[in-house]
C-alpha cells in the first residue's frame, strides 16, 4: 500500500523585545542566573502581570507577513502544571481566543510553489531553566528565562514530506529574522520546532494516529527525525502494527525518534481564562501603525531584485539572504549606479571575506559608499579590475577608501600614452627574436610582450591602451 | 473618651489642633492591644517598633503643616497586603516565613498618606472561610462576645477596629470577606467596586472577585479611608483608569427622592428574624430620610452561591499552584524526589479549607468537567450581574441584610463547610458582579449582638454609597455601644 505523510509544524520564537511579556526585566542572554528577574517574573505571592505592547506589535507583524487574520479582541489563559522552572505554577499563555489566525505561506517545492496553511499565532511567556548539578543530586533554577516573550506559529497539517516541512520551516524562520522580531538561533533555542505527523494511504482522507517529534534543534534535525518517522510508522503500518499516539524525542547521535515515557503526558492543563489581564484589543489603527512600518518582506524582495536590477534567480537570492544584506548591496547598486557590478563585488569579495571570519554584513568594514567608489573608478578606467582586488581587500583590513588606498600604494593605471609607448619600445628592442617570431604569424606571443610590459609597469598600465598601443608597434616594426 | 476609641476624622482635627500627637494615639493603640490582644486574638504580627518611627515622623510633618490625609492614624494590615521587610503570612503555615521585598500597592498608598501601622491581623487562612477560624494562628475572638466568631475572612482587621486596638483597618472581600465581619462585630466596611483599588501586592484568593477595602468606625472615615485606597495603578492590569471624586463631598447630601430597591430574594429563608427586623428597621429609616424604598427582583440570587464556589476555587486552584516549596516559604524537609516534596509541602503547608478549595477547583476546571462547571458558572455569572444592571436602571441603591445571622460561636459551623458558605449569602453576589457594597450597623440582637445592613450601588458609585450610608447613619441614631472588654 502506499502511505502519505500528514505533517503539521509548532513553531516557537522567541521575541526579540527589550524586557519581558509581562515585566520590565531585561531578555538579555547569558546574564548571571536570576540576575534578570523581579517579583513579577519570579510569581511571588500578589503581583500581577502587565503586558508588554511590543509584544503585541511583533505578533502583528509575523500575522502580517504571514496572511493572517488579525482578531479585534482576544485574550490570555492559565496553563496550569507543576514544574520547578515554572514560577506561578502556571504559564500564561492564549488559548481559546487566538489574537490572529488562517493564514498562509508559499513554500518552493519540487512541484512548484505550495500554499501553506497557518492556523493561528498565539502569544505566551517562556518558563526558566533548570541546571543539574552533575556531581550531587542536585538541581538549581535559573530563572532570567521566565517570561520572555513567545510567539507560538501552529501550521495547517498540510505538508506532505520531510522536504516540505523543511521547506516551510525555513520561509518562517526567514521571514521571523526578516521581520527582526526573532534572532532565530535554533542552538540557543529562540527558534524551537515541534512536528506532529501521522501516515495515511493514499487518496484516504482521514489522518492516522499522529505522534509528535520534540528535541530538534536544527533544520537538519528536523527533516531527519521527519524521515525517520515516516519510514518506522510506515514500517509499523506495513507490518499490521498500530502506531502509537505519543510524544517522541529525536536522538542526534543515534538518529532514531524514542518514545518519551507516556507518564509525562496524562496532562490536563486546566485552560482558564487569565483574570490578571484584560481581553487585548487591537483596533484598526493600530493595525495602521504596524502595516506602515512593515518592511518588504524576502519574496517581494527577491522578486523585485530580478526585476528591477536584471539579476538572476540565483543571485536575488544569495542577495537577499539576510535583510541587511540586501540593504548594503542596494547602498552600492545606488551609488555606484552600476547594480550589477555591485551585485558580483557584494556576493564574491565583500561575501567571501566576510564567510572567512565568520562575520555579519553589519560588521562589514568596507562601507556601501567605499565599494561604490571603487566600481566607479574601475567604470572610470582609473584602475583596472586586478588593481580593484587587491583594493576591495585593502578596504577590507584598514575600512580606508579606495582614493586612500591607490594612493598610498601608487596604483593609479598608467594611463600616459608616450610612457606606455617608450616602455613598449624598449620591451621590444630587448626581444628581437620574439619580435621577429610574433610577426611570421605566432600570434601567441602577443601575450608575452604584454606580460613583460605589466610587470614593467608594476601592473598599473590602462590594459586596453597597452593592447591598442602595442598591436600598432608591432605592425610597424 | 481614650483617643485610641475616637474616629480618624476626631483624630485629625485633635492633630491639627495640637490637642495630641500621632506619638500618643500610636502609644494610646498599644496600650489597648497589650490590655486586649491576648482575649482577641486579631493579629499575626505586631508592629510596634516601626509604629512609633512612623508616628514621630507623622507628628514632625504635622508640625511643619505638612502630612498625608492619615499622618499619624493607627491602621491594622490584614495580613494578606504584602509589606516590605514585614512577616506576611496570608494566615498560612506555607508563608509563615515569608518576608516580601515589596509593598502592595495600598500599602504604599497609606505610607504615602502618613498612616502608622498596628500590624498584620489575623485572617482566614489565604482568606478561604467566613469566622477566621481556618487561619493557621488561631481563631480570632469577637470583640462583643469572645465566644463568637469575628466573622471571616478580614475578621482580624473587623475585630481590630470593633476593640479599638486601631482606628481603621484594610481587609480583602472576595465574597463578603469585609462587609460580613464588619457587621458582625458592629462597624463600617466597604468593598470598592473591582477596579477601583490596585490588587497589585494583595496575595490572591479568587483574582477576578479579590478587591482591598476599609474598615473604619463610622462612614465618614469610610469615605476618608477610599480616598486614600483609590486610583489607578499600572501594575494592575484590571485596575481602573477612572478619575477619583474626593469621596467625603458625598457626605451629608441627602437622599431626598431616591428610589432604593429592597430585593425580595434577600429576605427569604435562613434569614434571622432578629436580623430581618433590624433592618425592616433600616428600610423605614432611609423612608424617613426622603427615600422611596421598592421591592425590585434579582432572579438569580438563588445560584450565586452555587456559582462562586465554581469560580473563585478554580481560581484560587491555579493561584495557589506557586506554593511548592521550592521558591520562598514552607518547604516540607524530606521527600524522596521532586513529585514527593511537592505533594508533602502542600499537604503539610495547606490546612483543610484551602484544600477542599483546591480540589474542588481542580476538579471544576479539569477536561471534561470545564464546560458543566467553570464554564457553565461563568454564563450564570454574566446573568447576575445583568440583574443588577437592570436593578439600578430604576434603582439608585439597594438595601439588603448583610449577613443571614449574628455572629455565631466558634466551633458551631467549622464541620459543615456548607452551613459556614452560607454566611455569605448577601454579599457573594456583589463580588460576581464587581459592584461596591458596604455595611452598616443596623442594631443590635436580645443579646446585644451588632447586626448590619448592606447598601449596594452600580459600578464606581463608591460615592453614592457612602451618601446613602452616611444618611442612614445619621438618621438611625443607632445606640453607640462598646464591646464589654
Ligand atoms: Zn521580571
Amino acid at each position: 500500500m502506499n502511505f502519505e505523510p500528514v505533517i503539521g509544524l509548532e513553531v516557537h520564537a522567541q521575541l526579540l523585545t527589550d524586557t519581558k511579556i509581562f515585566c520590565d526585566c531585561s531578555t538579555k542572554f547569558g546574564a548571571e542566573p536570576n540576575s534578570h528577574t523581579c517579583p513579577v517574573c519570579l510569581g511571588m505571592p500578589g503581583v500581577l502581570p502587565v503586558l508588554n505592547k511590543k509584544v503585541v506589535d511583533f505578533l502583528l507583524k509575523m500575522a502580517m507577513a504571514t496572511n493572517c487574520k488579525i482578531n479585534r479582541e482576544s485574550s490570555f489563559a492559565r496553563k496550569n502544571y507543576f514544574y520547578p522552572d515554572l514560577p506561578k505554577g502556571y504559564q500564561i499563555s492564549q488559548y481559546a481566543e487566538p489574537p490572529v489566525e488562517h493564514g498562509w505561506i508559499d513554500i518552493e517545492t519540487e512541484g512548484g510553489k505550495k500554499r501553506i496553511g497557518i492556523t493561528r499565532i498565539h502569544m505566551e511567556e517562556d518558563a526558566g531553566k533548570l541546571i543539574h548539578d552533575e556531581n550531587s543530586p542536585a538541581s538549581y533554577v535559573d530563572l532570567n528565562r521566565t517570561g520572555v516573550p513567545l510567539i507560538e506559529i501552529v501550521g495547517d497539517p498540510d505538508l506532505r514530506s520531510a522536504e516540505e516541512a523543511a521547506a516551510y520551516l525555513r520561509r518562517i524562520h526567514e521571514i521571523l529574522v526578516y521581520l527582526e522580531i526573532c534572532d532565530g538561533n535554533m542552538e540557543e533555542g529562540s527558534f524551537r520546532c515541534d512536528a506532529n505527523i501521522s501516515l495515511r494511504p493514499v487518496g484516504q482522507k482521514e489522518f492516522g494516529t499522529r505522534t509528535e517529534l520534540k528535541n530538534m534543534n536544527s533544520f537538519r534535525n528536523v527533516q531527519r527525525a521527519l524521515e525517520y518517522e515516516i519510514k518506522r510508522q510506515q514500517y509499523l503500518l506495513e507490518s499490521g502494527g498500530v502506531v502509537v499516539q505519543e510524544t517522541r524525542l529525536w536522538d542526534d547521535a543515534a538518529g532514531v525518534t524514542k518514545s518519551m515515557r507516556s507518564k509525562e503526558e496524562a496532562h490536563d492543563y486546566r485552560y482558564f481564562p487569565e483574570p490578571d489581564l484584560v481581553p487585548i484589543v487591537v483596533d484598526d489603527e493600530w493595525q495602521d501603525e504596524i502595516r506602515r512600518a512593515m518592511p518588504e518582506l524576502p519574496l517581494e524582495k527577491r522578486e523585485r531584485f530580478s526585476s528591477e536590477y536584471q539579476l538572476s534567480a540565483y543571485d536575488a537570492g544569495v542577495l537577499t539572504q539576510s535583510r541587511a544584506l540586501a540593504d548594503y548591496f542596494e547602498e552600492v547598486a545606488r551609488l555606484s549606479g552600476q547594480p550589477k557590478a555591485a551585485a558580483n563585488w557584494v556576493m564574491g569579495d565583500i561575501l567571501r571575506f566576510l564567510n572567512d571570519e565568520k562575520k555579519t554584513v553589519g560588521e562589514c568594514p568596507v562601507s556601501p559608499a567605499n565599494l561604490a567608489a571603487m566600481i566607479r573608478l574601475i567604470q572610470e578606467g582609473t584602475i583596472s579590475g586586478k588593481m580593484a582586488k587587491d583594493i576591495s581587500e585593502a578596504m577590507y583590513k584598514t575600512g580606508g577608501t579606495p582614493e586612500e588606498i591607490i594612493k598610498e600604494k601608487g596604483l593609479v593605471q598608467i594611463t600616459d600614452g608616450d610612457a606606455l609607448a617608450a616602455t613598449l619600445s624598449a620591451i621590444l628592442a630587448k626581444n628581437p627574436g620574439q619580435v621577429a617570431q610574433y610577426q611570421s604569424g605566432k600570434e601567441k606571443l602577443f601575450g608575452f610582450f604584454v606580460g613583460q610590459a605589466m610587470k614593467a609597469t608594476g601592473g598599473k598600465a590602462n590594459p586596453q591602451m597597452l593592447n591598442d598601443l602595442l598591436k600598432k608597434m608591432l605592425a610597424k616594426h | 473618651m481614650e483617643l485610641n476609641q475616637l474616629t480618624i476624622h476626631e483624630l485629625k482635627e485633635k492633630l491639627r489642633s495640637g490637642a495630641t500627637t500621632a506619638e500618643e494615639i500610636t502609644a494610646s493603640s498599644f496600650a489597648r492591644i497589650e490590655a486586649v490582644e491576648k482575649d482577641v486574638h486579631a493579629y499575626i504580627t505586631l508592629m510596634k517598633e516601626t509604629a512609633f518611627a512612623e508616628a514621630k515622623r507623622a507628628d514632625e510633618a504635622i508640625k511643619k503643616g505638612e502630612g498625608g490625609l492619615l499622618a499619624g492614624i493607627p491602621i491594622a494590615l490584614k495580613d494578606i497586603a504584602c509589606t516590605k521587610g514585614t512577616l506576611t503570612t496570608c494566615g498560612s503555615r506555607m508563608l509563615s516565613n515569608f518576608v516580601p521585598p515589596y509593598d502592595a500597592a495600598v500599602i504604599e498608598k497609606l505610607r504615602e498618606a502618613g498612616a502608622v501601622f498596628t500590624g498584620k491581623t489575623n485572617m482566614d487562612e489565604f482568606a478561604m472561610g467566613s469566622s477566621t477560624e481556618t487561619s493557621f494562628y488561631g481563631t480570632s475572638r469577637n470583640p462583643w462576645d469572645l465566644e463568637r466568631i469575628p466573622g471571616g475572612s478580614s475578621g482580624g482587621s473587623a475585630a481590630a477596629v470593633a476593640a479599638d486596638e486601631c482606628i481603621a483597618a484594610i481587609g480583602s472581600d472576595t465574597g463578603g470577606s469585609i462587609r460580613q465581619p464588619a457587621a458582625l462585630c458592629g462597624i463600617v466596611g466597604m468593598k470598592p467596586t473591582y477596579g477601583r483599588v490596585s490588587r497589585y501586592g494583595l496575595i490572591a484568593f479568587a483574582s477576578s472577585l479579590d478587591q482591598i477595602g476599609p474598615f473604619t468606625k463610622d462612614v465618614e472615615d469610610c469615605a476618608l479611608m477610599m480616598n486614600v485606597l483609590s486610583g489607578y495603578d499600572r501594575r494592575d492590569s484590571t485596575s481602573a483608569d477612572q478619575e477619583v471624586p474626593d469621596y467625603r463631598q458625598f457626605l451629608g447630601k441627602g437622599i431626598a427622592g431616591w428610589k432604593v430597591g429592597i430585593p425580595k430574594e434577600y429576605f427569604v429563608g435562613g434569614l434571622d428574624p432578629e436580623v430581618e427586623e433590624a433592618v425592616r428597621g433600616a428600610i423605614k429609616t432611609i423612608e424617613e430620610a426622603g427615600a422611596q424604598c421598592v421591592e425590585v427582583s434579582l432572579p438569580h440570587t438563588e445560584y450565586c452561591l452555587a456559582v462562586y464556589y465554581i469560580v473563585a476555587p478554580a481560581e484560587a486552584s491555579s493561584n495557589l499552584a506557586r506554593y511548592d516549596g521550592v521558591k520562598y516559604g514552607f518547604r516540607f524537609p524530606e521527600g524522596r524526589d521532586l513529585l514527593d516534596m511537592y505533594k508533602k509541602t502542600r499537604s503539610a503547608g495547606f490546612g483543610n479549607e484551602v484544600k477542599r478549595r483546591i480540589m474542588i477547583g481542580t476538579y471544576a476546571l479539569s477536561s471534561g468537567y470545564y464546560d458543566a462547571y467553570y464554564k457553565k458558572a461563568s454564563q450564570v455569572r454574566s446573568l447576575i450581574k445583568r440583574d443588577f444592571d437592570e436593578a439600578f436602571k430604576t434603582c439608585d441603591a439597594l438595601l439588603t441584610p448583610t449577613t443571614p445571622t449574628p455572629a455565631f460561636r466558634i466551633g458551631e459551623k467549622t464541620d459543615d463547610p456548607m452551613q459556614m458558605y452560607l454566611s455569605d449569602l448577601f454579599t457573594i453576589s456583589t463580588n460576581l458582579a464587581g459592584i461596591p457594597g458596604i455595611s452598616v450597623p443596623c442594631g443590635y440582637s436580645a443579646s446585644g449582638l451588632p447586626i448590619g445592613v448592606q447598601f449596594l450601588a452600580g459600578h464606581f458609585q463608591e460615592g453614592r454609597l457612602l451618601q446613602i450610608a452616611s444618611e442612614y447613619e445619621k438618621h438611625a441614631q443607632i445606640e453607640k455601644r462598646r464591646p464589654n472588654l
